[in-house]
């Protein structure tokens, strides 16, 4: 390689492009960010709600667009389109086309004054068209850029030559009709791929009637429902009206072979699920009906989701495909047929309103720019992949990654995007930091003698909004003492809010900052950053919290509610207004890793940290390499386990950076983000080590079935893995009968496992393909074969296998030779003669995991996984700093998931191993001297050994003495605050939470009368 | 405000790792409760000063809530083994001044647990409700 260039080019920024650019860019790589839209966000700023939590998806994304926005290494190129790629790995040169916005981005102040004098109105595309925009506009009001454009194709004056509305109407002279398309080479040395999806185009399917109004698709009512949509909240019929009954239709475009639509696409059951939720939340009397082939409800949390809409929400599911939407002729209603899963015959029924559920199909800009890229596609036009580099084109530098690879959703593309960045960064590590700048702040401003305090009230959109009467409480906020200032922000972590922020700290002289909305768990960074710019201490932010712990809990009690937000902010600006500023300290840190499980997924996170230059230390339990894959024999691409295990562990092996210890594990560990210090002990080690992050990779295990469906009883009973071994030996049964969801979906595992049906559907295929007069026989629940898997299950039964569904509460009851199995449709039992049984069960979380969260101080969810810290966003980290998950001990996944978390996670640990160091809080704890008496209850308190008693010599007029005084190193507080409640005589103070703010907080909620 | 709607004020000391996002959790899950508690937030358990509880009190508080980490989950190690100790003075102290112990109490909660949380609330204000308003309140507050 002649050349390396520390520059990557990534292509599409929707929540894909924005999380591998945030990634790369804080490693120390410059980053471009090319989207062919106004705007970056892509599809997940048209979402309303995220399931399976109904997050409001703007919330979460949003301070994403805010972060992208003022990255200083990531250059954005919105409007902008890839038109060529030449070059090799390490030096590639990208050309982007930019198309004229008309618009001066450096003089347009997003006033919108532009958009109230522009007489020409364009179908809003932000909203699915179901309302309009002007020809100059912008996408919509958290957009970033925030940049006005002028739609060509629409305005008057360039198609015309007519109007000049806006210009005229500009104070800011920003508008240029004579701006131009320009086209720029840039050089980079990795380029990743995901310019995402189109939603399948539901105007192909004329049965599906989208021609009539009452008939929409997924994608316009996620629009309706949002408060930013088209009828602010309100789902709406074409007369004006809100609907009493709604249908959706699954699959239209998925998993429909017959139109060239094979694969399934993965997030629909759980979107439609979602949307009809959020729509009863709206109107309680809603009667929602979804009706699937079969609900898959595979992720983290789904299947809970969808038992508790079936069984709590009372929506309808029904496991049957409408052959299409039927109109009245004369009254033109709406009406579904539909085979009955009772087997009582066909059933018509309308419905007010009819969703289809449209799917997730590879978009035209995506084809094309693979063609430029030059790599290679799979037959359903997705980029291909391989089981076992999920992220690697067929074209060595250039990566791919979310919808463009494979239908996905949000958590599952955030780690992949992850994943990218570290694949895209380990050829160029060597020119970390070669490209980029340092984010400066303006200096602090002077505090003066009098306290300035402002106050912004969120409205969240609706989250917010509709409960507590925002208004209501901006005008009780002017009355608190030291306010100075107040309004409210529809969403106050916009970039436009953020920005706005610095303007208003200098127009009103502003020292303190309160912002009533969301938690500053995830939320106070974001802010305190702004403030930092706006040239404040960012310790003098306070964040009152009136959306989870207000708005979101009494949404039947407005006035309440309203109440509760006023002394929330009452209580945060009397703390707000005594709050300090406060300074950090950089600290030296280890920059190894420890990554704990030597599964594929475990190996690919060493792998990728260790060719980034970073030591690793790999700890496995075992006495070989490989984890849970071991067990299995086969992928389901037809390779081996051992095709793929075996070149990775000698890799593993082999490099340099890399130091594995087998038959060994983490028996102590403390310390925290960059200074932890823990001990392993092992077949040939006992020793204490230190590293900087880590990595949990710990795994699952198959479920041992013992106790469902006769497992135990009788030795023609086995599992997956079992059969994948015996498989291999040769194997003679020539009656197969597999039983799935065994162990799981149940009230003990109420998980579903994700993985068992497309493994299944590879054992089957097996089974049928070793020996074609073979019966083989699947009972299932739900066939969950997500995403391009779906071509399995076709091919299954294109093989002849026989499919039966139960359910859980008439399940197969097994003796040695038959199992008899009720048929909903025939509405009888059948009896089903076998040789061989297997049992598809879930996977379990190994007993390690419950002595590793304590050590690190992570939690783990109901069913004993770890938890991530943010179920969409932040997939691979858990809550604490420095503590990574990859693979399976997160959740059950399939291999091409584990990779891609693994390399996420080593994305994610390298953005903190690439630093040149650490700072400490800025929230420690002080002694003050002349109240110490040198007890030393603090030295006993303290877990991190922070204060110290040292000898001191005190002076007064009398008396000269020496004595001990405590002290506490800054460097290592972390700022509990524990000895400064255990200090007899109030000598230490806990900064950022003193007893004088925790005071001041108690009594202002006293006053509340 | 008749005496029947009467809402109790409940102050919740809350830990920033586990209850406090417990409380979030809640918020997420949409799991309603009564408008009765107001969260205060603290690193730890472990700063929670038994000054500040009595002062809540003085204050007009009706009950308070000391929350944190389960014990071995503290995101400090094991401040909330201090809170415990000092719990356990602070619920002698109180009694001792004629407060009843269903005012005060000490639950260990996750970041995962929105619904315990949810659930822990209501129980309290219920309880409370029935106790009426706290005999430490000052003349003038509700
Ligand atoms: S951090 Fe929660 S109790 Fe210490």
């Amino acid at each position: 390689m002649s050349k390396l260039v520390g520059a990557v080019a990534i292509a599409g920024g929707g929540i894909a492009g924005i999380q591998s650019a945030i990634d790369l860019a804080s490693s120390g790589l410059k980053v471009y960010l090319i989207e062919s839209n106004t705007t970056i966000g892509g599809k997940m700023a048209q979402m309303d709600k995220t399931f399976p939590t109904l997050d409001c998806s703007m919330c979460t994304l949003s301070p994403k667009l805010a972060e992208v926005a003022r990255h200083p290494n990531i250059e954005l190129m919105t409007y902008s389109e890839i038109t060529g790629i030449t070059g090799e790995p390490g030096d590639f040169t990208v050309t982007v086309k930019n198309k004229a916005t008309y618009v001066d981005p450096d003089k347009c102040t997003a006033c919108g004054l532009c958009v109230s004098k522009c007489p020409v109105k364009v179908p809003d595309e932000y909203n699915e068209g179901q309302n309009n925009r002007k020809a100059i506009y912008l996408a919509f009001p958290q957009a970033v850029p925030r940049v006005f454009t002028i739609d060509a194709e629409h305005c008057l004056y360039l198609t015309k030559g007519k109007c000049g509305n806006c210009q005229k109407a500009c104070e800011n002279d920003a508008i240029n009709y004579e701006d131009t398309d320009k086209e720029v080479d840039i050089n980079v040395g990795s380029i990743i791929l995901n310019t995402g999806f189109e939603p399948y185009d539901a105007s192909n399917l004329e049965q599906y009637r989208v021609d009539h109004p009452n008939v929409v698709t997924s994608l316009e009512f996620e629009r309706q429902l949002s408060s930013s949509g088209p009828f602010e909240g309100h789902v709406t019929l074409a007369d004006g009206t809100h609907p009493k009954a709604i249908a959706w239709i699954q699959c239209v475009g998925s998993r429909s072979p017959e139109i060239g639509r094979k694969t399934c696409s993965s997030v629909c059951c759980m979107y439609a699920t979602k949307e009809a939720m959020v729509a009863m939340e709206h109107d309680l009397d809603l009667e929602t009906t979804i009706f699937n082939i079969d609900v898959r409800a595979f992720g983290k949390g789904f299947e809970e989701f969808y038992q508790k809409a079936r069984n709590e929400k009372g929506i309808r599911f029904v496991h049957s495909r409408p052959s299409g939407v039927e109109v009245d002729p004369v009254t033109d209603n709406i009406s579904l047929k539909y085979e009955a899963e009772d087997g009582s015959g066909i059933k018509h029924e309308e419905f007010d309103m009819i969703v289809l559920s449209i799917g997730l199909t590879p978009s035209e800009s995506s084809k094309n720019l693979a063609q430029i890229a030059g790599v290679e596609m799979d037959d359903n036009d997705f980029v291909k992949t391989k089981i076992d580099s999920p992220l690697e084109t067929s074209k060595p530098g250039i990566f791919v990654c979310g919808a463009m690879q494979a239908p996905k959703d949000i958590p599952d593309t955030v780690a992949d995007a992850s994943g990218a960045a570290s694949k895209a960064s380990s050829l160029l590590s060597s020119e970390r930091g070669t490209l980029v700048t340092e984010k400066k702040y303006p200096p602090e401003k002077e505090m003066g003698d009098e306290i300035r305090t402002g106050v912004i009230v969120c409205r969240c959109g609706i989250n917010i909004g509709n409960i507590v009467d925002v208004p209501d409480v901006v005008e009780y906020a002017k009355t608190l003492p030291h306010v100075v200032f107040a309004k409210e922000e529809v969403y106050a972590c916009s970039t436009d809010s953020l920005e706005g922020i610095a303007d208003l700290v200098r127009e009103h002289n502003l020292n303190h900052m309160v912002v009533a909305s969301c938690t500053p768990r995830t939320h106070e960074p974001l802010f305190r950053e702004t403030l930092m710019e706006a040239g404040l201490n960012p310790y003098l932010f306070e964040l009152a919290n009136i959306r989870e712990h207000c708005s979101w809990v009494h949404q039947n009690n407005k006035k309440e509610a309203t109440k509760k937000a006023r002394d929330i902010v009452r209580m945060s600006v009397s703390r707000a207004n005594l709050l300090q500023p406060l300074y950090k300290e950089k600290l030296e840190f280890n920059n190894n890793a420890l990554v704990i499980g030597g599964g594929i997924a475990g190996m690919n996170a060493a792998l990728d940290i260790g060719e980034k230059g970073f030591k690793v230390t790999l700890l496995e339990k075992e006495s070989g390499l490989g984890g849970m894959l071991l067990k299995f024999t086969h992928l389901q691409d037809g390779r081996t386990t051992k095709e793929v295990l075996e070149p990775l562990i000698q890799k593993v092996e082999s490099n340099p950076n890399i130091t594995v210890h087998k038959e060994t594990e983490l028996t102590e560990q403390e310390g925290s983000m960059g200074n932890f210090k823990g001990h392993i002990k092992g077949a040939n080690i006992d020793e204490d080590i230190e590293f900087g992050v880590a990595i949990i990779a710990t795994g699952a295990n198959e479920f041992e079935p013992e106790g469902y469906f006769s497992y135990g009883e009788y030795s023609n009973i086995i599992t997956q893995s079992q059969l994948e071994q015996r498989l291999d030996e040769g194997l003679d049964a020539k009656n197969v009968v597999i039983i799935q969801c065994a162990g799981g979906r149940n009230d003990d595992r109420p998980y579903c496992s994700r993985a068992c049906c497309t493994v299944a559907m590879k054992n089957a295929i097996r089974l049928k393909e070793s020996d074609p007069d073979r019966n083989v026989t699947i009972l299932y629940r739900d066939i969950r074969t997500f995403g391009v898997w779906e071509e399995l299950y076709t091919k299954a039964r294109e093989l002849g296998m026989v499919f039966m569904r139960y359910s859980e509460d008439k399940e197969p009851e097994v003796s040695e030779k038959t199992v008899r199995v009720f048929d909903h449709l025939m509405n009888m039992d059948f009896e089903i003669n076998y040789d061989l049984m297997v049992l598809s069960t879930p996977m379990v979380t190994p007993e390690t995991n419950e002595l590793l969260a304590p050590m690190f101080k992570v939690t783990l969810d109901a069913n004993r996984f770890f938890l991530e810290a943010h179920i969409k966003l932040r997939p691979v980290e858990c809550a604490t700093d420095g503590v990574f998950l990859a693979g399976t001990s997160q959740a059950p996944k399939l291999v091409d998931e584990s990779v891609s978390q693994a390399s996420a996670a080593a994305s994610r640990a390298c953005t903190i191993l690439s630093r040149d160091f650490l700072e400490s809080i800025g929230n420690v704890s002080v002694v003050d001297p002349d109240l110490c008496i040198g007890c030393g209850r603090c030295t006993l308190v303290c877990p991190y050994k922070a204060p110290e008693l040292k000898e001191v010599t005190v002076e007064t007029e009398e008396i000269v003495y020496i004595t001990k005084k405590s002290e506490i190193n800054p460097a290592v507080c972390k700022g509990c605050g524990c000895c400064a409640a255990e200090c007899p005589t109030g000598a230490i103070t806990a900064r950022h939470f003193t007893t004088p703010q925790i005071m001041a907080v108690v009594k202002a909620y006293g006053e509340g009368i | 405000m008749t005496e029947q709607e009467w809402t109790p004020k409940i102050v919740a000391f809350c830990c920033n790792w586990c209850s406090y996002g417990g409380a979030d959790t809640a918020g997420m899950g949409r799991f309603q409760q009564p408008a009765s508690t107001r969260v205060i937030r603290v690193m730890c358990s472990g700063r929670i000063d038994p000054l500040h509880v009595f002062n809540a009190f003085l204050e007009g508080a009706d009950a308070v809530l000391v929350t944190g980490c389960h014990i071995g989950d503290c995101h400090y190690v094991n401040g909330n083994e201090k809170t415990r100790v000092r719990f356990e003075f602070l619920e002698e102290m109180l009694q001792q001044l004629g407060l009843e112990p269903e005012r005060l109490h000490l639950k260990w909660i996750s970041a995962s647990e929105g619904e315990k949380f949810a659930n822990f609330i209501k129980d309290v204000t219920a309880k409370v409700k029935e106790l009426g308003p706290s005999p430490l309140k000052p003349a003038g507050v509700k």
